[in-house]
C-alpha cells in the first residue's frame, strides 16, 4: 500500500512534532508583532518603528503621528488580524469537514454567498444605521450558508465526492453569485458601484473604523473559541465517514452544525472585509506541513498564521502601488492562485488517502 | 464520569441478532440472520465472497441500519443507542480503513479515546498511558512517533487494532483483521483478541485460523446462516463442498486436535 517512493524517502531529520508547536507559535507571535508594527509604520506618512512602539505602548493620544497610528492604521491592522485568523480557521475546518484539501471559504462559494447577501441588503436600503449593523451580517451569514450547502449537496450527489466535483461545484456557485453581486450593484446605479463591485468580489480592509470593530471582534472571538474546542471531533473526521461513526461521532449531524458555525464566521468576516480568497486555502496547508494534521495543534497555528499572512498581504496592497491601493484579494489571489494549481497537481496523491 | 458508565465499560457484551435483514436498492443482502455471542466468546463469521459477512458486521456496529430484525447488546436495543454510547461498547477494525495524512501513529491510536471524552476534553496522562500500552500490546510501540501514512499495510492494521483496544470496548468487531499481516502477526493479533476477555466477532477467510481461534463459527452463504456451531461441528468436507464448492479433507490438527482443512485439487 505504501508507495516505495515514500518508504525509501529519507526521514526528515528535524524538530520532533511535539516540540514544533511551541516553536511555531513563538515564531508566528514574533512575526505578528513585527507585521503589526510595520502595518502601523508604513503608508503615505512613514513613521519610524521606534516611534510607533512608543505611541502604542504609552497610549499617547495627541500629535499627528499618534493620530495616524491610533485612528487610521490601528483599526485596519486589527481587522486584518481578525479576518486573517478567521479565514484561515474556517478554511482549516472546511477542509476537515469535506475531507478535501482543496476546500476554503472562497473556493466553496461561502464568501461569494456572503457578498451576495450583504449587497442585496445594501441595495434594498436596509444597510444603513442600526438595522444595517444586524441585517448586513445576518444576510451575509444566510448567503454563505446557502452557498455552502448547495456546493456540498452538488458535490456529494451520486455518492462519493471527488475533488473534481467539489471544485467544479464551488467554482460554478462562486461565479453565479459573483455575477449576481455585480449585476445588482450595477443595476442599482450607485455612483460608487465600480468600487463597490471590487470591494464585494475582491475584498478590502480599507473600511476599518474603530466603531465597526466590535461586532466582528466579538463574533470572531466566540467563533474562534468554539472552533478551537472542536479539535477532537475534527480529528475523528480524519478517520473517514465510517471511522468517525465507529469512534462515537455522528458525522452528518456534526457536519451540519459545523457548517452553520463556519457560515456564521464567514458571513461576519465578509460583511466587513468583502470576499478575500485563498487565505483559508494556503495557510492551513502551510500550518499542516509544520505541525501535522492533528487539529489541537493545527487550529492555533493556522489562526496565527492567517493573521500574519493577511497583515502582510494588506501591507503590500496599500504600499506596492501607492498612492493607488490594490484590493487585498488581488494580492492574496496572486499568491494563492499558483499555490492552488500546485495543490491540484499534488491532489491525486492526497485523494487516495482522503 | 459516573460510576454507572465506568461499570458499563468494563464488562464484555452479550450480542443477540435476531432475524437481521438488510436490503439496498431492492437487492436483499441479508435474509434474516440470527447470530449470538455470549460475553467473552469469540465468534467467527465465515463464508464465500459476497455472502454478507461485512454487511452483517456493519449492522452490528451500526453504520448500516437493518431493514428488519433486532440487534441487542446486553439485551438493549442497539438501534436506540446514540452513536457515542454504542462506540463505548463496540470497537471496530474495518477493512482497509484509511486515515488522512499528517497524523502520527500515536495520534491515530488516541482517536480511540473519542467516545469516552466530551468534545472539549483533552487527553490526560491516563489516556496517553492507555495509548502507549495498546501500541505495545500489538507490537507497534516503536512506531508511536512515526507518520501513519508512511506505514506498511501490516503495520497500519496493527495500529488499527491498537486504536480499537484504546476504545476499551465490550465487543470487538474485526473485518478480516489478518489481512496484510504475515503469519507471525496473524497469530499474534488473533491470540491477543482472544486473550482480551471481551466478546469478539471476526470475519475471517482462513478456515484453519478461524477453527484455531474461535469458540464458535457462523457460516453465511447468500445472506443466510447455513451452519453454526463449534469448529468441529461446522468445518466438514460436506460444508466446504456445498458452500465453497471445493473438495477438501478435514483432519484433526496433529497438535491441537482442532479441524484442519486440507484442500484437494479441483477435479
Amino acid at each position: 500500500m505504501t508507495a516505495p517512493a515514500t518508504a525509501s524517502r529519507a526521514r526528515k531529520a528535524s524538530v520532533p512534532a511535539a516540540a514544533r508547536l511551541p516553536l511555531a507559535l513563538t515564531v508566528l507571535a514574533v512575526a505578528l508583532v513585527a507585521a503589526a508594527v510595520a502595518g502601523l509604520a508604513l503608508g503615505p506618512v512613514r513613521i519610524p518603528p521606534g516611534e510607533v512602539l512608543d505611541i502604542v505602548l504609552s497610549g499617547e493620544r495627541p500629535g499627528a503621528y499618534a493620530s495616524i497610528v491610533w485612528d487610521v492604521r490601528m483599526p485596519r491592522v486589527l481587522l486584518a488580524v481578525l479576518v486573517g485568523a478567521g479565514l484561515a480557521l474556517t478554511g482549516t475546518v472546511l477542509q476537515a469537514l469535506v475531507r478535501n484539501p482543496l476546500a476554503d471559504p472562497f473556493l466553496l462559494g461561502a464568501s461569494s454567498g456572503a457578498s451576495a447577501g450583504a449587497v442585496l441588503v445594501i441595495v434594498l436600503g436596509a444597510g444603513a444605521g442600526l438595522l444595517g449593523a444586524v441585517a448586513l451580517p445576518a444576510a451575509a451569514f444566510a448567503g454563505s450558508m446557502a452557498a455552502l450547502v448547495t456546493v456540498y449537496a452538488m458535490a456529494r450527489r451520486g455518492g462519493s465526492m471527488t475533488t473534481g466535483r467539489l471544485v467544479l461545484a464551488g467554482v460554478a456557485v462562486q461565479y453565479v453569485l459573483q455575477a449576481f453581486t455585480s449585476l445588482v450593484l450595477v443595476v442599482a446605479a450607485d455612483a460608487e458601484h465600480v468600487r463597490q463591485v471590487m470591494f464585494w468580489t475582491l475584498g478590502g480592509l480599507g473600511g476599518a473604523r474603530w466603531d465597526e470593530l466590535a461586532v466582528p471582534a466579538l463574533v470572531l472571538g466566540a467563533g474562534v473559541l468554539v472552533l478551537l474546542v472542536l479539535a477532537r471531533p475534527l480529528d475523528l473526521l480524519l478517520a473517514g465517514e465510517e471511522g468517525a461513526h465507529t469512534l462515537g461521532l455522528a458525522p452528518g449531524r456534526f457536519r451540519a452544525w459545523a457548517f452553520v458555525l463556519v457560515s456564521l464566521v464567514v458571513g461576519v468576516l465578509v460583511a466587513y472585509s468583502g470576499a478575500i480568497g485563498f487565505v483559508g486555502l494556503m495557510v492551513p496547508h502551510a500550518a499542516r506541513m509544520v505541525v501535522g494534521a492533528a487539529h489541537r495543534r493545527l487550529l492555533p497555528v493556522a489562526a496565527l498564521g492567517g493573521a500574519v499572512f493577511l497583515l502582510v498581504a494588506d501591507l503590500v496592497a496599500r504600499t506596492a502601488a501607492a498612492p493607488e491601493e490594490i484590493p487585498v484579494g488581488v494580492v492574496t489571489a496572486l499568491v494563492g492562485g499558483p499555490f492552488f494549481l500546485w495543490l491540484l497537481r499534488r491532489s491525486r496523491r492526497t485523494e487516495e488517502i482522503a | 464520569m459516573t460510576v454507572a458508565t465506568l461499570g458499563e465499560r468494563a464488562g464484555a457484551v452479550a450480542l443477540t441478532a435476531t432475524g437481521v435483514a438488510y436490503a439496498v436498492d431492492g437487492r436483499t443482502i441479508l435474509h434474516g440472520v440470527d447470530v449470538s455471542a455470549a460475553p467473552g466468546e469469540t465468534v467467527g463469521l465465515v463464508g464465500p465472497n459476497g455472502s454478507g459477512k461485512t454487511t452483517f458486521l456493519r449492522c452490528v456496529y451500526g453504520t448500516l441500519t437493518p431493514s428488519a430484525g433486532r440487534m441487542e447488546l446486553d439485551g438493549a436495543d442497539a438501534a436506540a443507542m446514540s452513536v457515542r454510547r454504542r462506540a463505548r461498547r463496540i470497537a471496530v477494525v474495518a477493512q482497509d480503513a484509511g486515515v488522512a495524512a499528517g497524523l502520527t501513529v500515536r495520534e491515530v491510536a488516541a482517536m480511540g479515546r473519542g467516545p469516552h471524552k466530551r468534545f472539549w476534553e483533552q487527553d490526560g496522562p491516563e489516556d496517553l498511558r492507555r495509548v502507549e500500552r495498546a501500541l505495545a500490546e500489538v507490537g507497534a510501540g516503536e512506531l508511536a512517533g512515526r507518520s501513519f501514512a508512511e506505514l506498511s499495510g501490516g503495520e497500519r492494521q496493527r495500529v488499527m487494532v491498537a486504536r480499537a483496544l484504546v476504545q476499551e470496548p465490550g465487543l470487538l468487531a474485526l473485518d478480516e483483521p489478518t489481512n496484510h499481516l504475515d503469519v507471525r502477526h496473524q497469530l499474534d493479533i488473533l491470540s491477543l483478541v482472544r486473550g482480551l476477555g471481551v466478546t469478539a466477532l471476526l470475519v475471517l477467510h482462513d478456515l484453519n485460523l478461524a477453527s484455531a481461534y474461535c469458540d464458535r463459527l457462523v457460516v453465511l452463504d447468500g445472506g443466510r446462516v447455513v451452519a453454526s456451531g463449534t469448529p468441529h461441528e461446522v468445518v466438514t468436507p460436506g460444508l466446504l463442498a456445498e458452500v465453497y464448492g471445493v473438495p477438501a479433507r478435514v483432519e484433526p490438527h496433529p497438535v491441537t486436535g482442532l479441524p484442519l482443512v486440507v484442500y484437494l485439487p479441483l477435479p
